[in-house]
C-alpha cells in the first residue's frame, strides 16, 4: 500500500460546493447490492449495477419518488424537518468528522454532508428556495446529485459525533439515515449493509449461518473453553422456560477476536450459573435496518421481542455490540414494544433489579458483569492479563446513543492491571468512530477506512507511545471486525480485544485446572514480581 | 458570488432611505409601512415554521447523550448532559440555550506533523454568546422608546449596561461587544477556508444585516446625535397603532428602521429561525430514559417480519438433525 494517506492534505478547498460532480475512485466506496439480496427483503428496484458506471439504471420516475420520499419524511421526522431548516454553518462540526480529518474531502464536513440533501429541500421544498433558487442555498435534483448523496452517505458512519458538538444538536446521523432510506427507494443500496439483513431476515442472523451450524459453532466454542479451563460449560438452545435470552451479534460466534469475547460470555454465565437461552431464531443482536432504513430496522429487531415471548423468558440480556445497542436501546420498544410479557430484569446473583432497563427489559452485559463484580460475586485474577497494556475504545453507539461510558471501565479495571486512556478528546461521549461503522467495513472500501480511522488510530498510536499500551478494549462486533485492519496499518503492535474476554480470561472458576493459556491460547505471560527478588548475597 | 449579492442587496438597503431622505419624500412608507409589514410577517412567519416544525411528530427517542447515563445506583450519572427526567433535560436545554453548552465543547483538530492534536477553541463559543447576549440586551433596552412609562428594569438594564459612564452620552457596553463579536463571526467566515467553502448568502446577508443595524444605532447615538424625543414619538406611535411621523429624524434613523425591518421579514424565511428551533431538536430536549418508559411512536405501522413459524418450517430438518427443540404447540 501506497504511504500517500500519510499526508492528508490540509489544503482548504478551492471548488464549489454545489457541483455534484463525484469520481468513484477504487478504495473509497462500497459495492452496490446484488439483485437477489434487494429482492429477498421485497425493496425497490432491484438490479445488477455498479456505483462507477455511468448509467446506474434508476426508474424512470426517481426524481419524482425522492421528492415523495422527502416530503413524507419530513412529515414524519420532526429530527429531519428542523434539521433541514435549523444549520447556521457555523463551522463547529467541520473537524469533528473522522472522515473529514481522514480524507480532507470538504464534503466530509457534516455541515456539507448535510448542505447536500439540505440544498436539495431547500429548492423543493422553501420559499424562499422556489423564488430564488441557488442564491437561497437551493440545487436542482439532477441524477449527479444521487450519485454525490450515494458517495458520501455511505462515508458517514452514522457515529453521532458531530452532534455533541452542534449547538442545536444537529444529528448528521439522522439525516444520513433518511438520505440512505431516499437512495433505497430507488434501488441505490451497498451490498455490505443489504446481503447481511437479507441473511439476517431470513436465516436469522448477519451470517447467514443456519440453526445447525449455529449450535455447532457454540459447541466448537465450548470445546475450546474447555481445553483452557477444564470446564465443560452448557449450551442452552431455544430452551423454553430460562430465565435470561442472552442475544450476541453474530460475529462473536464466527469471527476474531470476536470469538474470545463469546468464551468470555460462557465462562461467566457458567460461574455463576445463570439461568438461561441462546436462541438460533433471533441469532443476531446487531442490526442492518440501521443502516438502510428505520422499517427494515424494523422488522429485523421484532425477532427479538418475539423470541422472548415464545420462550416464555423474564427478561434479555445483550452482549458486546455497538449499533446494536443503538437500535435495543433507542429503537426497540418503541419500535417492537410493549414488552409488557417481560419483567424487569433483575440478577439472579446479587439480585439488583435494574431499574434503568425495567420497560425494555433487557440490560447490557456491561452492566450485568459491573454489577456482579460490585457485589464481589465474582472471583477475579487480573494478573492473567498483564500481557496486556489496555486502552479502551468507547464504541459511538453506546457512547452516544446510550451513555455506557463507567460500566465497561469498571470491569476492565477490575479484570486488568494496567490500564491507560487516550487523550480526552477522544473518549467517552467524543470518541472517534473505527472508520467502518454503519454497514461500510467492506474490503472495497479499504482506503476509506483507513481514512476514517486514522483520528481514533491516531490516539491509539498515542498511548502506545507513553504507556505502551497493547490491547484495544472495545464492546462493538464492528469494531472488532475492522480495527485490527486499522492497527496493524497505522499502529502495528497493538491488537484488539472485547471487554468480555479480559474478564474471561481473568475469571476463576470454580473447580478450573490450572491455566497455562489466555482465551486466545497464548501462553499466560509470567506476572511480573511485585518487588524486585531480594538480592542473593554472593559466596 | 454570494458574499458580493448580499453585499450588493445590503449596499441597496442602505442608498433607499438615505437617498428617500435627500429627496425628502417616502417617510410614510419607510417610517411606517414597512415595518409594520415587517412585523407582520415576522409573526407570523414565525409562529407558521414553529407550528410547521411540531407537527411533524418526534417517532424516536432520540438524545445524544454527552455523558454517563443513569443505570447502576453506584455510578454517578451525569444529570444534565445526559439527563434521564424530565427535569434533567430541562436543565440540558437551560445550559444550552443560555450558555451554549454544547458551543462549549469545542476543540479544533489541528495537524503536527503526522498526528492530529485536539486543542481547545473557545472562541467561537465566546463570539456566539458574546453577540447573543449583547443583542438581547440591546432589544431590551430599546424598550425604552416603546413604552411609557419606561419600566424600572428596563432603565435598570441601561445603567448596568452604561456602567463604566465613558462619554457622553455614555457608552453601552452591549453595543461594544456586539459590534466586536459581528466583526469577528464575520472575518471567521472569511478568513476559516473550511468554512468559506459552504458560506452562502444567507450566512453573509445575516450579517451584513446586523453589522448595518448595530452601526446605524451606534453613529445615531454617538456621531449624529439622533433626537430621541422624536424617535420615541415615533416608536410609541407605531407601538399603539397611532403613527405620527415627527420631524427631526435625520438621515441615518431611516436606514436603521429599514434594516430591522428587512431582518425581520427575512427571519422566518431563513436560518436565522435556529432560535425557535433549537428549542425542538430532539436529540437535546429529550430524556434519555428509552428502557425506563416506553416512547409511543404516533405513527407506528406494522412490517413484515420473518416469524418463528416460518422460519422453523424452513428450517425444521437442520433444527431436528442437531436437536435443536421446536415449539411444542407445533410438535403436539
Amino acid at each position: 500500500m501506497t504511504d500517500d494517506r500519510h499526508q492528508i492534505e490540509q489544503k482548504p478547498p478551492r471548488s464549489d460546493w454545489r457541483d455534484p460532480a463525484v469520481e468513484f475512485r477504487k478504495g473509497t466506496y462500497c459495492h452496490s447490492a446484488g439483485a437477489k439480496y434487494v429482492e429477498a427483503l421485497g425493496l425497490p428496484n432491484p438490479r445488477d449495477w455498479n456505483p462507477a458506471d455511468a448509467d446506474w439504471k434508476l426508474p424512470p420516475d426517481w426524481k419524482q419518488i425522492i421528492l415523495d420520499g422527502m416530503a413524507e419524511r419530513l412529515e414524519k421526522y420532526r429530527s429531519f424537518k428542523l434539521f433541514m431548516d435549523v444549520c447556521v454553518r457555523c463551522g463547529a462540526c467541520a473537524d469533528k468528522c473522522h472522515y473529514y480529518l481522514g480524507s480532507s474531502d470538504p464534503k466530509n464536513m457534516p455541515m456539507v454532508r448535510a448542505e447536500l440533501i439540505r440544498s436539495v429541500y431547500r429548492r423543493y421544498f422553501t420559499p424562499a428556495g422556489r423564488v430564488f433558487g441557488s442564491l437561497a442555498g437551493g440545487r436542482e435534483l439532477t441524477e449527479e446529485v444521487i450519485k454525490e448523496w450515494f458517495y458520501y452517505f455511505y462515508q458517514c458512519s452514522e457515529c453521532r459525533r458531530c452532534s455533541v458538538f452542534c449547538p442545536f444538536g444537529i444529528d448528521t446521523a439522522e439525516i444520513t439515515m433518511i438520505g440512505r432510506e431516499l437512495l433505497n427507494l430507488i434501488g441505490c443500496n451497498i451490498n455490505w449493509v443489504t446481503k447481511p439483513a437479507a441473511d439476517c431476515f431470513r436465516v436469522g442472523n448477519h451470517l447467514g449461518i443456519q440453526p445447525h451450524a449455529f449450535k455447532d459453532s457454540l459447541e466448537f466454542a465450548a470445546d475450546e473453553l474447555e481445553e483452557v479451563t477444564g470446564i465443560k460449560v452448557d449450551i442452552p438452545i431455544n430452551r423454553k422456560g430460562a430465565e435470561v435470552l442472552f442475544v450476541m451479534p453474530s460475529a462473536d460466534y464466527f469471527a476474531t477476536p470476536h470469538y474470545y469475547t463469546l468464551l468470555g460470555y460462557m465462562s461467566l454465565f457458567h460461574e455463576i450459573g445463570l439461568d438461561f437461552t441462546y436462541s438460533a431464531y433471533a441469532s443476531e443482536g446487531g442490526n442492518f435496518g440501521l443502516f438502510s432504513s428505520h422499517e427494515m430496522m424494523k422488522r429485523l429487531n421484532a425477532k427479538i421481542y418475539d423470541e422472548a415471548r415464545r420462550l416464555g423468558v423474564k427478561w434479555i440480556l445483550g452482549g458486546e455490540c455497538g449499533h446494536m445497542w443503538r437500535v435495543l436501546h433507542q429503537y426497540m420498544e418503541t419500535m417492537n414494544g410493549p414488552a409488557d410479557f417481560l419483567e424487569a430484569p433483575v440478577s439472579p446473583v446479587t439480585g439488583t433489579r435494574f431499574d434503568h432497563a425495567r420497560s425494555t427489559s433487557m440490560v447490557h452485559i456491561c452492566e450485568f458483569t459491573a454489577d456482579l463484580l460490585y457485589h464481589d460475586k465474582l472471583k477475579l485474577d487480573p494478573k492473567r492479563n498483564d500481557k496486556w497494556v489496555v486502552t479502551y475504545h468507547d464504541s459511538c453507539n453506546p457512547a452516544r446513543g446510550m451513555g455506557l461510558l463507567e460500566e465497561p471501565r469498571y470491569v476492565l479495571k477490575r479484570a486488568c492491571n494496567q490500564f491507560h486512556e487516550m487523550p480526552e478528546n477522544t473518549i467517552r461521549e467524543q470518541t472517534f468512530c473505527c472508520g467502518s461503522g454503519s454497514g461500510l467495513g467492506t474490503d472495497e472500501n479499504l482506503e476509506m477506512r483507513l481514512r476514517g480511522g486514522f483520528p481514533r488510530a491516531n490516539a491509539v498510536r498515542h498511548v502506545r507511545e507513553k504507556q505502551g499500551v497493547n490491547l484495544l478494549a472495545c464492546i462493538c462486533a464492528i469494531d472488532k471486525a475492522t480495527m485490527p485492519t486499522l492497527m496493524d496499518y497505522w499502529v502495528p503492535g497493538v491488537e484488539v480485544a472485547g471487554v468480555h474476554e479480559l474478564l474471561g480470561n481473568a475469571l476463576v472458576m470454580t473447580g478450573e485446572k490450572e491455566r497455562t493459556t489466555n482465551l486466545r491460547g497464548e501462553p499466560l505471560q509470567p506476572a511480573v514480581p511485585e518487588t524486585p527478588p531480594e538480592e542473593v548475597p554472593h559466596g | 458570488m454570494d458574499l458580493l449579492s448580499s453585499f450588493l442587496i445590503m449596499a441597496a438597503l442602505v442608498a433607499v432611505p438615505l437617498l428617500a431622505g435627500v429627496a425628502g419624500g417616502g417617510q410614510g412608507v419607510l417610517l411606517v409601512g414597512i415595518p409594520y409589514a415587517a412585523f407582520a410577517i415576522f409573526i407570523v412567519g414565525l409562529c407558521w415554521r414553529v407550528v410547521g416544525w411540531a407537527r411533524s411528530p418526534v417517532p424516536f427517542r432520540i438524545p445524544t447523550t454527552c455523558g454517563q447515563q443513569k443505570s447502576l445506583p453506584w455510578i454517578k450519572s451525569a444529570t444534565l448532559d445526559n439527563p434521564s427526567t424530565g427535569t434533567g433535560a430541562v436543565g440540558r436545554m437551560a445550559l444550552e440555550v443560555l450558555l451554549f453548552r454544547s458551543l462549549f465543547r469545542n476543540n479544533r483538530a489541528e495537524m503536527y506533523g503526522q498526528r492530529y492534536v485536539f486543542g481547545d477553541s473557545k472562541w467561537l463559543w465566546l463570539g456566539a454568546l458574546a453577540f447573543h447576549w449583547s443583542l438581547l440586551v440591546i432589544v431590551l433596552r430599546h424598550l425604552r422608546l416603546f413604552v411609557q412609562p419606561v419600566p424600572a428594569c428596563v432603565l435598570a438594564l441601561g445603567k448596568v449596561d452604561s456602567f463604566f459612564q465613558i462619554g457622553a452620552p455614555a457608552l453601552y457596553l452591549s453595543n461594544v461587544i456586539v459590534l466586536c463579536a459581528l466583526m469577528y463571526l464575520m472575518l471567521r467566515r472569511l478568513w476559516d477556508l473550511r468554512l468559506r467553502y459552504i458560506c452562502q448568502f444567507s450566512d453573509y446577508f445575516a450579517l451584513f444585516l446586523l453589522l448595518g443595524i448595530a452601526l446605524s444605532g451606534v453613529l445615531m447615538r454617538y456621531g449624529t446625535r439622533v433626537d430621541v424625543v422624536a424617535v420615541k414619538q415615533l416608536a410609541i406611535g407605531l407601538a399603539t397603532f397611532q403613527p405620527v411621523i415627527p420631524a427631526g429624524l435625520g438621515l441615518v434613523f431611516p436606514v436603521h428602521v429599514l434594516l430591522v425591518s428587512t431582518l425581520a421579514a427575512y427571519f422566518p424565511f431563513s436560518k436565522l429561525m435556529h432560535m425557535g428551533g433549537v428549542f425542538l431538536s430532539p436529540t437535546r430536549n429529550l430524556a434519555n430514559n428509552s428502557r425506563m418508559k416506553r416512547h409511543v411512536n404516533p405513527w407506528n405501522y406494522p412490517v413484515k417480519t420473518h416469524t418463528y413459524a416460518e422460519w422453523e418450517e424452513e428450517f425444521r430438518d437442520k433444527l431436528t438433525m442437531a436437536g435443536i427443540p421446536l415449539d411444542e404447540a407445533k410438535n403436539d
